[in-house]
């Protein structure tokens, strides 16, 4: 047997346990929008089955319907027979980038995405630069681009390049007076480059809560986009990376404020290297002390309530697909907006259906993309909130995009950011004594 | 499929409704049932009734197969294109085109998902009562083409006892009316209940008018558990005889009762020979009165304990049990056959223990559930496809249920269908005229056999 089908061959009793009960239909966001059977996950089992049979090949048709999924893991809750489809269609993408290689656009992606000092670079630029091929929109931190850019959608919005990392901004290091505990942050991509927001707030949140906190500076990006694309080579290397970076901070606890980051650190290093005792062990150590901004707020550090200022917000809540099926962090954000005096806590239809971001899915698939979008605006638009929480910068881009697409003027925002304006307000209201 | 055929799909459908691509094929080879598989030649969504129609007609003149499709969930392999052809997939048929709630009829197409026609109902405080256990993803087509029942089966039947109207493409492409929103409607042969239950091997249905009923506005839920098997068949039987009818009546078999507890630990005594789980529902003075007669009867014959739902959660927790009753089996091993053999309800101790004894007699894993109060049971045999010596006994064991089932006075389906899984004993239950019938009625109505041709009636 070859490579490729090897990869495969090891999953065979996994894709068995499928009873091809059809269940994920009900559940699957990008079934509900394209209605072909490819586009299910039981779909996608069968084309992984038909090549370990040898009735199929893995083509460019293959490989094109394992895209076709926003690794949401809806499938795997829904299913009866306990199948993790998402972690299954992952694997036929790691096959097929074995047979047919990765698509060239990736490919030299991925190629800038594995030189750090490179990446940084790059990723600065267009901080720099950004601003001369977008275009700001008022009201959102949010912009269109000017000229057409390669892969991307012309309509749609992004997030402007911070022109100064989040990282660049602040010393490795924060200390202060009396530290509780030592609390290295793990930004991720999103947040150093783009969604700075995201990380004073939740550097403020921590210091208000009297951590010491320490940003490595030579952390890389998670690698779970890589691996979502079938690249395990690369997340490999770029989890050895961060796990030697973070085993060097020295901290009592690892935090990341997005549940795909989170993940990446407590369950998919881990399971990366089950080939490499010594490293699965290094990554376990680490994965216990990691935890999501929110889990760690409540669970860990029962944040200060005392310090906290009123804002006045109509809050509704989008769950990401990592926190909630992943990590299974729910109830940690509503706790911290619920402590917040002045905010009003609308939940909607079904908050922890998929935005439909989905990583480099919404690259690849905007029209799709757009579609699963469009019906969590419609959710939000039928509450009567003012704001969007949630927990990831990905998300919140993607829902950005969407309220603009549809015309609504909610803004969206990562909940620490709430919880750190109202440790700001708190400031205001009762000056220090 | 010559391309010339294809072309000329193409034009009745557009370009973007037609898939031919092997990757496709391939996602539409199979259904929710095991150890069947065959691709088909091309997938057609048709978007209206006179679409349907002209694919019918160049099919029949082309003498190719046409199997009708929902979401592929049924359990009789009623959807594999065995012979390729055209799958016809009536999925974009999803609109509800009216619900009277003056006559409490609704009118959707065959595309629109049951659980969606029970939302669109709700409002008005009617339920479409048919609720097999794939209601979130089983379109009415489906249901009507298989004459699919559910957990409340006992007291509000089967499809066919809901459907009061079709539309229907027949094989030669004419559209065909039947019955309408009359209540009472004698007129003519009965061609609604015909195509209701044909498994698309008659017609293509393409507009459902269906029968609603009032929405019940109390529920009362109580499991009663039974160190004995026979006690647990004597309280089914009394409960009907005290003249309660109970909206489900359901009943768990000790394979089953254990492996739900290893999975689900709902705490449930794994001990016990049987579990019987009941609902009443209705006007809430008479659910009261017919939960406590339900009570009074299980006392009196030897229940071991009967729990009462006091609440929602508690109702909740019950249902649990049932619930996962079909995940915990089918997680046991990779392959498993949801079997649907029916009996008359006095029998079904004789056909659990019928069960039981095939399963050790052909050494192969079966947890029983189902319906207990209809008589419909689902003995479940969980296995492994892949392990040819294995799949010798299961099949010869499901011979044994299937005969035994029969023997007793019982049907191969109380709500699955027959399709191609329990074709070969069509002949055991209806006799050699029964299929006769049958088959001469498949010949007038689709002589050149194009429609899901080998299926209910075999080859003809
Ligand atoms: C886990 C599980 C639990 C289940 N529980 C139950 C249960 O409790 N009760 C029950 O009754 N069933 C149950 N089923 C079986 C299945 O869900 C039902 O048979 C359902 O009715 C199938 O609907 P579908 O839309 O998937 O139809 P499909 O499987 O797509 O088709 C079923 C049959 O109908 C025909 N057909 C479909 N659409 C049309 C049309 N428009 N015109 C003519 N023919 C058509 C097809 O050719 C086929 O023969 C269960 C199945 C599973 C996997
Ligand atoms: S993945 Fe799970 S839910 Fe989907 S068809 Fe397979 S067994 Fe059913
Ligand atoms: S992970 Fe989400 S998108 Fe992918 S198949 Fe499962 S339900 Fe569909
Ligand atoms: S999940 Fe996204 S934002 Fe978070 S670190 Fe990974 S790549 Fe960066």
């Amino acid at each position: 047997m070859n490579k490729d089908k090897q990869l495969l061959a090891d999953i065979e009793d996994a894709i068995a346990n499928c009873m091809k009960c059809g269940n994920c239909m009900e559940v699957c966001p990008v079934y509900k929008e394209i209605q072909s059977e490819a586009a299910v996950a039981r779909g996608k089992i069968s084309l992984i089955e038909a090549v370990l049979s040898g009735n199929a090949q893995i083509t460019e048709g293959f490989d094109a319907r394992m895209a076709m999924c926003v690794s949401c893991k809806a499938c795997a809750a829904k299913c009866p027979c306990g199948v993790k489809a998402d972690e299954l269609i992952l694997r036929g993408r790691q096959a097929a980038v074995k047979a047919r290689g990765l698509n060239p656009i990736k490919k030299k992606i991925f190629k800038l995405l594995a030189n750090r000092t490179l990446f940084d670079l790059a990723l600065r630029m267009a901080g720099l630069f950004g601003p001369l091929q977008m275009k700001k929109l008022p009201g959102h931190l949010a912009v269109v681009a000017r000229f057409p850019l390669p892969g991307l959608d012309r309509r749609r919005v992004l997030a402007p390049f911070a022109s100064t990392p989040l990282r660049s901004q602040f010393p490795e290091t924060m200390p202060i007076e009396k530290p509780r505990m030592k609390v290295a942050f793990f930004t991720g991509c999103t947040i150093n480059y783009v969604y700075t927001d995201i990380g004073r707030a939740v550097i403020n949140v921590l210091k208000a809560n009297d951590a010491e906190i320490t940003m490595p500076a030579r952390q890389h990006c998670c690698g779970t986009p890589v691996y979502m694309a079938g690249d395990v080579e690369l997340a490999k290397i770029f989890a050895k990376h961060n796990i030697e970076t973070f085993e060097r901070a020295h901290a009592d606890y690892i935090v990341a404020a997005c549940g795909s980051c989170a993940e990446a650190f407590k369950i998919e290093y881990p399971e990366l290297f089950d080939d490499d005792p010594e490293l699965q062990a290094r990554a376990k150590k680490l994965a216990v002390k990691t935890y999501e901004i929110s889990e760690f707020l409540v669970d860990i550090v029962k944040f200060r309530k005392d310090k906290l200022g009123p804002i006045n917000a109509a809050v509704t809540m989008h769950d990401p697909c990592h926190m909630a099926r992943g990590i299974k962090v729910t109830t940690q954000p509503r706790a911290i907006l619920a402590a917040i005096p002045g905010v009003s806590f609308i939940e909607m239809k079904e908050p922890a259906r998929c935005c439909g971001a989905g990583g480099s899915f919404s690259l690849v698939h905007y029209e799709v993309a757009r579609k699963i979008n469009d019906r969590k605006i419609a959710d939000i638009a039928a509450t009567a909130a003012d704001t969007v929480a949630t927990s990831c910068g990905s998300c919140r881009m993607h829902i950005i995009d969407g309220l603009v697409q549809n015309g609504k003027t909610q803004d969206c925002v990562h909940v620490v950011q709430l919880l750190a304006k109202a440790y700001e307000a708190g400031k205001v209201s009762t000056p220090a004594k | 499929m010559e391309s010339r055929l294809i072309n000329d799909l193409k034009k009745i459908v557009g370009e973007q409704n037609i898939l031919t691509s092997k990757e496709d094929l391939l996602c539409y080879a199979y259904d929710a049932t095991p150890g069947f598989s065959h691709m088909p030649e091309a997938v057609v969504s048709p978007a209206d009734t006179d679409e349907v129609s002209r694919v019918l007609i160049l099919a029949n003149n082309e003498k190719i197969p046409v199997y009708p499709r929902g979401s592929g969930t049924n359990l009789s392999a009623g959807t594999v294109p065995t012979k390729g052809g055209i799958v016809l997939l009536m999925t974009r048929f999803n609109k509800i085109i009216e619900v009277d709630d003056a006559n409490l009829v609704a009118i959707a197409e065959p595309g629109v998902i049951v659980a969606e026609l029970n939302k669109a109902v709700e409002e008005f405080g009617l339920i479409y009562p048919p609720d097999p256990g794939t209601v979130t993803t089983a379109t009415l087509g489906g249901t009507v083409s298989e004459n699919a029942g559910g957990l409340r089966g006992l007291k509000y039947g089967v499809s066919k006892h809901y459907v009061m109207g079709l539309e229907v493409v027949l094989a030669d492409g004419s559209i065909l009316k039947t019955g309408g929103k009359n209540v009472k409607d004698v007129a003519g042969y009965d061609l609604t209940k015909l195509f209701t239950g044909a498994e698309g091997t008659l017609g293509v249905i393409t507009r459902i008018i269906v029968k609603l009923v009032p929405a019940p506005e109390a529920k009362k839920s109580m499991m009663a558990i039974f160190s004995n098997l026979d006690n647990a068949g004597k309280a089914i039987a009394a409960i009907i005889a005290s003249k309660v009818i109970p909206a489900t009546l359901e009943i768990l078999d000790n394979a089953t009762i254990r492996t739900v507890e290893d999975y689900a630990k709902v705490g449930l005594p794994i001990e016990a020979e049987a579990v019987l789980l009941i609902e009443v529902d209705g006007i809430p003075e008479v659910v009261e009165k017919e939960a406590a007669k339900v009570t009074e009867v299980l006392k009196a014959n030897h229940a071991d304990k009967i729990q009462v739902a006091q609440d929602a959660a508690e109702r909740d927790k019950i249902w649990a049990a049932r619930r996962a009753a079909l995940p915990a089996l089918a997680k046991l091993r990779p392959t498993t056959f949801t079997e649907d053999a029916t009996v008359p309800r006095s029998k079904v101790p004789d056909m659990i223990r019928a069960v039981n004894q095939a399963a050790a007699k052909y050494n192969v894993t079966i947890g029983t559930f189902g319906h207990a109060g209809d008589g419909n049971l689902h003995p479940t045999i969980v296995c492994d496809l892949r392990d040819k010596a294995e799949m010798e006994r299961v099949y010869q064991a499901m011979d044994e249920i299937f005969t035994t089932a029969i023997r007793l006075g019982g049907t191969l389906s109380g709500e699955h269908g027959i399709g191609l899984g329990k074709l070969k004993y069509m002949e055991d239950q209806f006799g050699a005229v029964g299929i006769r019938t049958m088959r001469t009625i498949k010949k007038a109505l689709d002589p050149n056999c194009i429609l899901n041709p080998g299926k209910l009636v075999g080859e003809c």
